[in-house]
């Protein structure tokens, strides 16, 4: 049997997480319930999504920042889209459109990183700049409140409704399905199909991905399209879930993302990263923007946890991968 | 001639922000070279400037600083704070050189911090630096509770306002800075070993460099271009806070990329800085007296680095 | 007639030739492979042999001839075409995937051949099971290889040819790493292919492996076909002039003059898992031989020596002065200086110029008050290239533009200029022409003949032989022998010594 690595940064997380959770529970005895818990699920959807997609995008030894970008401007036309031209239109057909308009917007990285050969990061970094000021520029300033009635339904189906003891209520939208759904996907591609192991093997030796006839340019194609998709979905949830479309949102929450990944353990070099980690990462980092008050944590100080956080959590597997390389030399 | 110079990064950029000067200028003509918006633009572009000094001075090394504008507001509020605290009723010529030295010290510490985790914990300067910049940040908020520090003392509009022998102060701090870190890449051996740390870190490392002290002062150095660029900000603001200028990070990257700094270390001239900046500046201000929005600006950014980008591996590769 | 009968030979390559640019690389080579045979492919470094592998399996196209896998011409091969055929390559590094495990890494080009979009495990491990066994070895199939030992790193990338239905399989240098019991299985591994029909392409410059295993010698030099005939008909001596085209008549080192004073002294130097209880001394004037097989631990006392990587126990001292360890900067200004193995990446800034690279360690000694005196750099690096005769215009062209031979002068000039006590050299002479090799070696014992104590470690067991006044044989971490120089031994003695 393979042996349980204590030093994984997926059991690290666990344990703060569960340190967490420990202190918060002592300071506030309902801190560990239902509707605590449905929070936490609620406000992980759209992160999570995003993080799948940075996930595997760091996976393949890349970087993006610009998904963000890409989810408020396919969120903010799609809404558009519907307003002026559908507004009967179902959900699942709005969601489609989301997801497509997502794709489009990740090939455009993929043909600048994937078959011109430029380095991931300045790209996006670039078309992050491009499909935020396009959109903003051509497609609109105002957000939408009134949305269209498909996305409306969608945002009051609930999977899980019940009262505290208190009176009040707790919820969880039928929205979480999509992350899931995601997930299993993602776990899909990554670990059961010939597309995952060639992005693993990609990030862990691009040149002997390419002597075994790889074709790395189209595996990283299909990662930014992948990601651009995502993206165009995370963004239509999540004006559905906020009952508004605003295209000043989301940008912005692109490091925290990535932090959440790295966090889980994917690193930066490329070849390595789960979903496991990946989760908790995004679960920690959801954790300290809603409930640090509670372990007694002023919420001003929130921006400086999750920065101490991303730097304890690079900080230690790079400290020991340097004495672990010089104990090689 | 004319094809030597289009054969370099820099004279390629050269010729695009002539390119811009003059388009601007004709399409408006009356405006874009009038007298205030000359101005107005030797007022606005250099706190972004520094930024994109610092940001390139960290890529030279292979890295790069995503916490400057975390150190710009994290230094520039405690010297707000500072003055507000011991502001009396003069203008507070003192006060301000006492502040500014504060920040200064300041931005060097932060910027010593982050040398520190690249260089001794070997943390990828991209993490180290999104982490310390939200730290940075995030203790700027804790400090003032997330709102402006105001209530600073007259002698601060200088920095931001003021003119010297006609010319605005903030180009003058940015003329000094650009000409001194250009001469220190160059002319010292702190330079040149930044420069070859960034070509071949492990060559260097080899070499016996003194590759950690580098390291040191490099983002030391990028630590105080940002506090020098805070201070600017605060004094143009007149006011210090923890969230000033959040979009300058990426602007930053943007320019000092597109100024012909080499991502992944080794080659960039600040010559090809200052030009992205003008080139940017000119076009911002050009197409802002158009009529064209912020947001419209924004996107023209991104296209123009990415064209630069691809411009310059066409000529790469089409170098034998 | 005998050749109808017989099949098509498995690959043929006719008049192949290979341009980069203003470089011929390869240059009109005719080779024939048959199923069951192996042929040994023998040239110096830039001979050629791996234009040849590169263009076999389709990474590189050439420019003139023709390749035909069982008498079929191919046009533009792609690395899936030449694994179709059949053809694989274990390379020098391996091209494994590290963050993957022993199985996926086994099974993925044959799982990539079935053209299969999902994931088989059961088959995948099925198969890699099966083909561990047919090399008779035992691995745990979940574990990931960038932990495992090199010997076994290369038996996944044989699994991972053989699983891949290889019929040629290329082996590029394959007994660097290894130990002579490992060598010893590796060649018994080779005999049962060729039993079962599998050709072997053996790219090694080691006589007596070739002579063991392979019917035929092809040698390579320049990027044409030099020599070709049956194992037996060459010796070491033959074999070598065929590689290099002359006889490579080295020197005996000076003799060392018995009342030089130790320089360098090194007392139960341990680096836990790397080597023990090393203790060596240096005298002025020396040549010091380190051999040993990749692994031994001779690349890592190397290391600490100049304080890359720190021991955990130990002394070292130079001129009775205590060096503190695992400090470059340190050892260098102690006066220690150290030529790296991998010239391109740890030694070289291919883009920087010249100059830059001979200065690199010295911008402080042409500074004064921090600002550096550039007219004094180049004129350093100018001498420097006049008296190592570096034959190039100007100081300023980037390193890049030098041949292999001009590129290590310009290391070695780096570290002269500092005026170091002890020079390391550590593959002083890889990727070097034969011309330069003479030349370096001689540089080696001018530099020793002005009094610095020199430390070489090296491959390539003729060259310690005739430079060094002592050689230490270094075996699994320890100095298990001190061999004298020069001519008291031979080469397949102390290859013996390494390996047994």
């Amino acid at each position: 049997m393979k042996s349980f690595d204590w030093k994984r940064n997926e059991v690290l997380v666990f344990a703060v997480i569960v340190a967490f959770c420990v202190v918060a529970a002592f300071s506030d005895p309902n801190f560990l319930s239902i509707p605590t818990l449905t929070d936490l699920m609620r406000n992980s959807i759209v992160l999570g999504i995003f993080a799948v997609g940075a996930m595997v995008v760091l996976v393949s030894g890349g970087i993006d920042v610009s998904f963000t970008a890409v989810a408020a401007f396919a969120m903010y036309a799609t809404t558009v889209m519907l307003r002026d031209l559908a507004p009967d239109m179902p959900w699942p057909l709005a969601f489609a459109i989301a997801t497509s308009i997502g794709a489009a917007l990740g090939s455009i990285n993929g043909f600048l990183i994937a078959i011109c050969g430029l380095p991931t990061l300045i790209v996006t970094l670039g078309t992050l700049s491009v499909f935020r000021g396009f959109l903003l520029t051509f497609i609109g300033t105002l957000q939408i409140s009134n949305l269209p009635p498909g996305m409306r339904d969608f945002s009051r189906w609930m999977m899980i409704r019940g009262t505290n003891s208190d009176g009040s209520f707790y919820s969880l939208p039928w929205a979480f399905m999509a992350l899931v759904i995601i997930a299993a996907a993602t776990w899909v591609i990554l670990n059961r199909t010939m597309l995952g192991r060639a992005i693993y093997a990609i990030g862990g030796a691009p040149e002997s991905a390419r002597r075994i006839g790889i074709n790395v340019r189209r595996t990283q194609f299909f990662i930014y399209v992948f990601v651009g998709a995502l993206a165009g979905l995370a963004g239509i949830i999540h004006a559905s879930m906020a009952r508004i479309s605003n295209p000043f949102d989301l940008v912005g929450l692109e490091l925290s993302v990535i932090a959440a990944v790295v966090l889980g353990g994917a690193r930066l070099t490329g070849g390595v990263g789960t979903l496991t980690g990946t989760f908790l990462g995004v679960a920690l980092i959801v954790l300290v923007r809603n409930s640090l008050i509670v372990i007694g944590i002023p919420s001003t100080w929130q921006s400086v946890t999750i920065g101490v956080l991303i730097l304890l959590g690079t900080g230690l597997p790079a400290w020991q991968a340097k004495r672990a390389e010089a104990r090689a030399a | 001639m004319i094809n030597r110079i289009l054969h370099s990064t820099e004279g390629r950029l050269a010729a695009i922000t002539l390119g811009v000067f003059v388009a601007m200028a004709i399409l408006v003509p009356d405006r874009f070279l009038s007298p205030a918006n000359l101005t107005s633009m030797a007022f606005q572009f250099p706190e972004f400037a520094i930024l994109a000094l610092a940001v390139s001075v960290a890529m030279l090394t292979g890295g790069i600083d995503l916490s400057v504008v975390g150190v710009a507001n994290l230094s520039s509020v405690i010297a707000a704070l500072f003055m507000s605290h011991f502001a009396g009723d003069g203008q507070g010529a003192g006060l301000l050189i006492a502040a500014a030295l504060l920040s200064l010290s300041i931005g060097l510490t932060a910027g010593l911090f982050n040398g520190l985790l690249v260089a001794k914990f070997g943390l990828p300067p991209i993490l180290a630096t999104l982490g310390s910049g939200l730290v940075f940040a995030g203790l700027a908020i804790a400090m003032t509770g997330g709102s402006a520090v105001m209530g600073l003392p007259p002698a601060v509009a200088w920095v931001g306002n003021g003119t010297l022998l006609g010319i605005p102060v903030p180009l003058v701090i940015l003329a000094i800075l650009a000409a001194g870190v250009g001469w220190a890449l160059k002319y010292t051996a702190f330079g040149q070993k930044t420069r070859m740390f960034g070509a071949n870190p492990l060559a260097a490392r080899y070499a016996a460099m003194g590759t950690e002290r580098v390291l040191l002062k490099v983002y030391g150095l990028c630590g105080m271009l940002s506090a020098v660029a805070g201070l600017i900000v605060m004094s143009r603001a007149n006011s210090a806070k923890a969230d000033y200028g959040s979009s300058y990070v990426l602007l930053a990257v943007l320019i000092a990329v597109l100024g012909g700094v080499n991502p992944y270390g080794g080659y960039g001239r600040i010559i090809g800085v200052v030009l992205a900046v003008l080139s940017m500046q000119f076009l911002s201000s050009g197409l802002n007296l158009l009529q064209v929005t912020n947001f419209a600006r924004e996107m023209i950014w991104g296209i123009l680095l990415i064209a630069v980008m691809l411009i310059n591996l066409v000529s790469f590769r089409s170098k034998p | 007639m005998p050749t109808d009968t017989q099949p098509a030979p498995l690959v043929t390559l006719e008049a192949v030739t290979k341009r980069y640019a203003a470089i011929t690389a390869l240059d009109n080579v005719d080779l024939t492979i048959r199923a069951g045979e192996a042929i040994g492919l023998a040239g110096e470094n830039g001979s050629g042999k791996s234009t040849l592998i590169k263009v076999l399996v389709g990474v590189e196209h050439e420019s003139g001839g023709r390749i035909m896998f069982d008498g079929e011409p191919q046009s533009r091969l792609t690395p899936t075409a030449a694994t179709a055929a059949g053809v694989q390559v274990i390379f020098q590094d391996f091209s494994l995937f590290p963050n993957l495990t022993v199985a996926e890494n086994i099974t993925m080009t044959a799982e990539r051949a079935t053209g299969t979009v999902l994931v088989r495990n059961a088959r995948a491990r099925a198969r890699a099971t099966e083909v561990l066994n047919r090399v008779g070895v035992k691995l745990d199939l979940d574990a990931r290889v960038e932990r495992l030992p090199v010997a076994h790193k290369q038996l996944v990338a044989i699994c991972r040819a053989l699983a891949a239905d290889a019929r040629l399989i290329i082996m590029d240098e394959p007994t660097t790493a290894l130990t002579e019991r490992e060598v010893a299985r590796l060649l018994d591994l080779i005999r049962t292919l060729k039993a079962d029909g599998v050709a072997v392409l053996f790219v090694s410059h080691k006589l007596g492996e070739v002579l063991e295993v392979c019917e035929t010698v092809v040698v390579l030099r320049n990027g044409a076909k030099v020599a070709e005939g049956p194992a037996t008909d060459f010796d070491s001596a033959s074999l070598t002039r065929a590689m290099t085209g002359r006889n490579v008549a080295s020197e005996p080192p000076a003799p060392l003059d018995p009342t030089a004073p130790t320089l360098l002294k090194v007392e139960g130097l341990v680096r836990d898992g790397a080597f023990e209880d090393v203790s060596l001394s240096l005298r002025a004037g020396e040549v010091l031989g380190v051999a040993g097989i990749l692994g031994s631990g001779r690349t890592a006392l190397a290391k600490a020596l100049f304080g890359l990587a720190r021991p955990d126990r130990g002394r070292v001292s130079l001129d009775g002065q205590d060096i503190p360890l695992g400090d470059p900067i340190a050892a260098a200004a102690a006066g220690i200086g150290y030529v790296p193995e991998d010239r391109l990446t740890e030694g070289l800034f291919l883009e920087q110029s010249i100059a830059h690279n001979i200065a690199i360690g010295r911008f402080d000694a042409h500074a004064k008050n921090g600002v550096i005196n550039l007219g004094n750099l180049w004129g350093e690096a100018a001498d420097w290239l006049k008296r190592l005769s570096v034959k190039t215009p100007d100081a300023t062209a980037a390193v890049r533009s030098l041949s292999g031979g001009n590129q290590q002068r310009v290391v070695l000039a780096r570290w002269m200029a500092r005026q170091p006590r002890v020079l390391i050299l550590n593959g002083p002479t890889v990727g070097v022409d034969v011309g330069s090799k003479a030349e370096i070696h001689g540089i080696m014992a001018d530099l020793a003949a002005s009094g610095l104590g020199v430390i070489v470690i090296s491959d390539d067991l003729p060259e310690l032989l005739a430079t060094c006044h002592s050689i230490l044989v270094m075996k699994g971490g320890r100095i298990t022998e001190v061999v004298p120089g020069g001519a008291g031994v031979t080469e397949a003695d102390l290859s013996h010594k390494l390996a047994s």
